[in-house]
């Protein structure tokens, strides 16, 4: 497997300007030769279908949903960084830079990241004249707030919908270049699987999920845009359709997958109310500032009103362990703090999987109608969701899997292992690390699609010629009849339990033993079990109906039995990955005081994981990550 | 809690509909309503019967997917609520509950509860953008722009397109998104250039996608979950009329 990142030559911060000088470009003329598939329609993929058609290119954009404008970034609400120093308080491109590649614990690749901090600048320009609402100060000029534990301002907001007015920019965009016939968008159409002609990619088979048939579709290049695998958990943040087919099938065909164990939990969610729950809430971690977090000292204590218990019944297990950041502790710290409480029978709520935040001090400190002020739209929707008042009995809140910095491996110019195929935003896995900063999601979604991959598709195509092959030759034709024959093979089995069930089971293995923490035996263990469900499901799943019409169930099951292999996929590469960092905790490797302890001498790469075929052991291979602007140090928050 | 749906059930765009009921037992008050469909789903399936089909995705009241108009309200009773987030402590223990697709010609029925938006598409389509190349914008603090504008701005662009109110509008009018979606540009001093053009091309392609016409009933903003107000329509009134006369002394 070809591991070369493509890195340009010079000081990290002329790389981009020497690329993008030495990439060949394609003659405005001879654009419209080119044919460019675009896979998901979110910040990554509206952006880039967007701007890509713009150029002059023909463009085929693809989504699930039944709009583009309904992709998942437009859940995202905190805001979007850039190193604009508005505030004038000390932020450089270098600084932003410098934070997340410190905030992914050192497992991101340099010079992209630096990359991602220069295009953060033009994101919020182009935004702007897109006429993004953006909050603004009284002056005419836009806000900042300070996020995620960064020490300057830089996160640009529109209330807490900040997705999805970005959403909405790119969207209009998008359909600025569907009227005028650039972009032809296919909704309801879901990627099944990715064709290559001599190792490059050619085209994409979907199923019309409307009219239930599979077609193929032919390209110059393909980019695929299409989002995080958090749903192998079943329980997630993520929206119910979000799924890992489309990376996994082109996994399948031979794009590396890179550090898939890379997840990312965050720490306020609304927790689990029982077994009917489909999905997770996240509330902003902005509550952490006035609420703090407690549970009984005593297990026995866990059923009582909390209001009725003590105060030195309580234990404020922040507090107490991270005297100087308390509360305000990183949400990989704060997830398994709450976890060990809960491990130790003094979790509060139903099945005892939560804490309280509690908002009762600074009530009586601040007064009820300051923390309405501030926080009114997230007591209001967790009282929707459980129907308790938070003014008056703590909230109960509990970790859930939000985001995964894992994908597959993209070099420089955000191409797969697989030249020709192109992964953009969360779908790939260069800029985060182990970890991802708040409000850098957006950011790095957008600069992929509007400013990065315009520039390195270009060069690609350039250096290939055009030439779409045709829909009907053989090697489309045989990647569209296994693609049937899958379609069909799920729908034959007749079993009797449903995919949500399998799901759901799967989730169950996933989050026991590769969620907050980890460890060698419970992996291993996961592993079985995982092998164990894939049988049953190949034996006992029941798919209604036929697959030549709208068929909700059989979309699930081919979601579902992707999510069981990459579930495998997943608990290998956290069983290979010997030490602690960012969002993967190995509870072998932690120091006396419970902190993650992460190996630089032996796993400062990202691990790059090749499909073998069906049944066989994937291989891991490494790419090693250079580190020479920033120095490799501990993450401590004592 | 027990509860008997009465549930819209239609297998195309061009077959006939009609109510099914089913008896669901054992549904938490805790959970969503679109749990509880899920719930329905995985019993329909137990017994050998196809799920009904709804549309749906984010489950947190963003993404505008759910839609179902429910004991005749669109998203339900409750006020400022997607379908997504109404919980089943809001029902009765024995309760029967109408369940139907959001109901509109613009709107054809695909399958079961799921309709075809796509006309929404079709409007901002036609205008709601405001042309600008990627890469070629000025810098985000050369043009000010009021706190005031900024906020009603966002107002406006707060609307997730879901389509309530057109289905409980009773001419099924459009009015409420489209001018939502013409005044957050229109507000800002970036959308001005197009401004006339925007607003003619959305109201005609409104006009062709088949809604109906708007009279001031304000249902559309008593449905809608994210409170659109109504002085959206009034604005684009007033800036379709100086479009029209511009376009006519031109």
């Amino acid at each position: 497997m070809n591991l070369d990142p493509q890195i340009p030559e010079g000081p990290i911060a002329d790389k981009w300007d020497n690329h993008r000088f030495s990439s060949k470009l394609v003659n405005p003329a001879n654009k419209r030769k080119y044919r460019i598939i675009v896979v998901g329609s979110g910040l990554a993929g509206g952006a880039a279908a967007a701007t890509l058609g713009e150029l002059g290119y023909q463009v085929d954009c693809f989504c699930y949903q039944d709009t583009p404008r309904r992709a998942h970034s437009i859940a995202a609400q905190g805001g979007i960084n850039a190193a604009k120093n508005y505030q004038n308080d000390g932020d450089s491109i270098h600084r932003l830079f410098y934070d997340t590649v410190k905030g992914g614990d050192f497992r991101s690749r340099e010079a992209n990241v630096y990359r991602l901090a220069q295009n953060s600048t033009n994101i919020i320009d182009q935004c702007v004249a897109q006429g993004v609402p953006f909050a603004r100060e009284y002056g005419g000029l836009l806000a900042n707030r300070s996020f995620g534990g960064a020490q300057v301002s830089r996160t640009f907001y529109a209330r807490g919908q900040t997705g999805q007015q970005l959403l909405l920019g790119a969207y209009s965009a998008l359909s600025r270049q569907i009227a005028s016939g650039q972009v032809q968008m296919h909704t309801r159409h879901e990627m099944l699987d990715l064709v290559t002609v001599d190792g490059h990619a050619k085209g994409i088979i979907t199923r019309n999920l409307v009219s239930g048939s599979t077609d193929a579709w032919t390209a110059d290049a393909v980019l695929i845009c299409t989002g995080g695998y958090g749903n192998v958990y079943y329980l997630s943040t993520n929206a119910a359709g979000c799924n890992v087919t489309a990376t996994y099938r082109a996994h399948r065909r031979g794009a590396g997958f890179a550090n898939p164990c890379f997840t990312q939990i965050h720490p306020t969610c609304i927790p689990v109310a029982g077994d009917h729950q489909s999905k997770l809430t996240l509330m902003s971690e902005s509550l952490r500032n006035d609420g703090r977090v407690w549970v009984p000292l005593d297990g026995k204590n866990c059923d009582k009103n909390p209001n009725d218990i003590a105060e030195e019944l309580r234990d404020y297990f922040l507090e107490r362990k991270y005297p100087s950041f308390g509360n305000l502790a990183p949400r990989d710290i704060s997830s398994r703090s709450a976890k060990e409480a809960c491990d130790e029978s003094r979790g509060v709520g139903p099945g005892g999987r939560g804490v309280y935040l509690d908002f009762a001090d600074s009530i009586s400190r601040l007064g009820e109608s300051a923390i309405r002020e501030r926080y009114g739209n997230l007591f209001q929707m967790y009282e929707r969701i459980t129907g308790e008042d938070a003014y008056k009995r703590p909230m109960r809140i509990y970790p859930a899997i939000h985001y995964t910095m894992g994908g597959l491996w993209v070099d420089y110019n955000l191409q797969s292992t697989v030249p020709g195929c192109f992964v953009l935003g969360e779908a790939n896995f260069s800029d985060h690390g182990a970890n991802r900063l708040g409000a850098s999601a957006l950011m790095q979604g957008l600069s992929d699609g509007y400013f990065v991959i315009p520039y390195t598709v270009g060069n690609y195509l350039a250096s290939t010629g055009a030439g779409t092959i045709s829909p009907d030759g053989p090697e489309v034709k045989e990647v569209l009849e296994s693609v049937k024959e899958r379609t069909s093979q799920l729908l034959s089995i007749s079993g009797k339990k449903s995919a949500r069930s399998y799901h759901k089971q799967l989730g169950q293995i996933m989050w026991e033993y590769a969620g907050m923490a980890r460890n060698a035996t419970g992996l291993q263990k996961a592993i079985g079990e995982i092998q164990d469900l894939r049988d049953h499901f190949q034996n006992n799943l029941l798919v209604p109906g036929t697959g030549d019409r709208l068929n909700v169930e059989l979309e699930r099951a081919g979601r579902v039995r992707d999510f069981i292999d990459f579930g495998e996929l997943l608990c290998r590469d956290a069983l290979e990955r010997n030490e602690s960092c960012g969002g993967h905790f190995r509870e072998e490797y932690q120091t006396k005081e419970g902190e993650a302890t992460r190996d630089d001498e032996n796993f400062a790469h990202a691990a790059v994981w090749e499909y073998k075929g069906e049944g066989k052991t994937p291989v891991r291979h490494q790419e090693e990550l250079q580190y020479e602007n920033v120095k490799l140090a501990v993450r401590s928050y004592k | 809690m027990k509860l008997t749906l009465k549930i819209w059930r239609q297998s195309g765009p061009a077959e006939n509909g009609s109510f099914e009921s089913h008896v669901l037992d054992d549904v938490s008050e805790d959970s969503s309503f679109l749990e509880m469909l899920d719930q329905l789903n995985e019993q329909l399936l137990k017994q050998g019967d196809e799920p009904v089909a709804f549309d749906h995705d984010c489950r947190e009241g963003i993404c505008g997917t759910c839609s179902l108009t429910i004991n005749g309200y669109a998203h339900g009773p409750e006020n400022s609520t997607t379908t997504c987030q109404l919980h089943m402590r809001k029902f009765n223990n024995g309760e029967t509950v109408t369940i139907e697709p959001f109901r509109a010609k613009a709107f054809p029925v695909v399958r079961d509860l799921i309709v075809d938006r796509s006309a929404f598409d079709r409007i901002i389509q036609s205008g709601g953008f405001i042309s600008v190349r990627t890469g070629s914008a000025p810098d985000g603090n050369s043009i000010p722009i009021s706190k005031v504008d900024a906020d009603k701005a966002m107002d406006a662009a707060a609307c997730i397109g879901c389509g309530a109110c057109v289905a409980s509008c009773k001419n099924a009018s459009a009015m409420l998104f489209t001018s939502a979606k013409a005044a957050h540009l229109n507000l800002l001093p970036q959308g001005q250039a197009e401004k006339d053009a925007r607003v003619i091309n959305m109201v005609n392609t409104m006009d062709d996608s088949g809604f109906g016409n708007c009279r001031n009933y304000g249902e559309c903003s008593a449905a809608c979950p994210k409170d659109i107000s109504l002085d959206y329509i009034a604005k684009l009134n007033r800036d379709h009329a100086k479009a029209r006369i511009k376009e006519i002394f031109s």
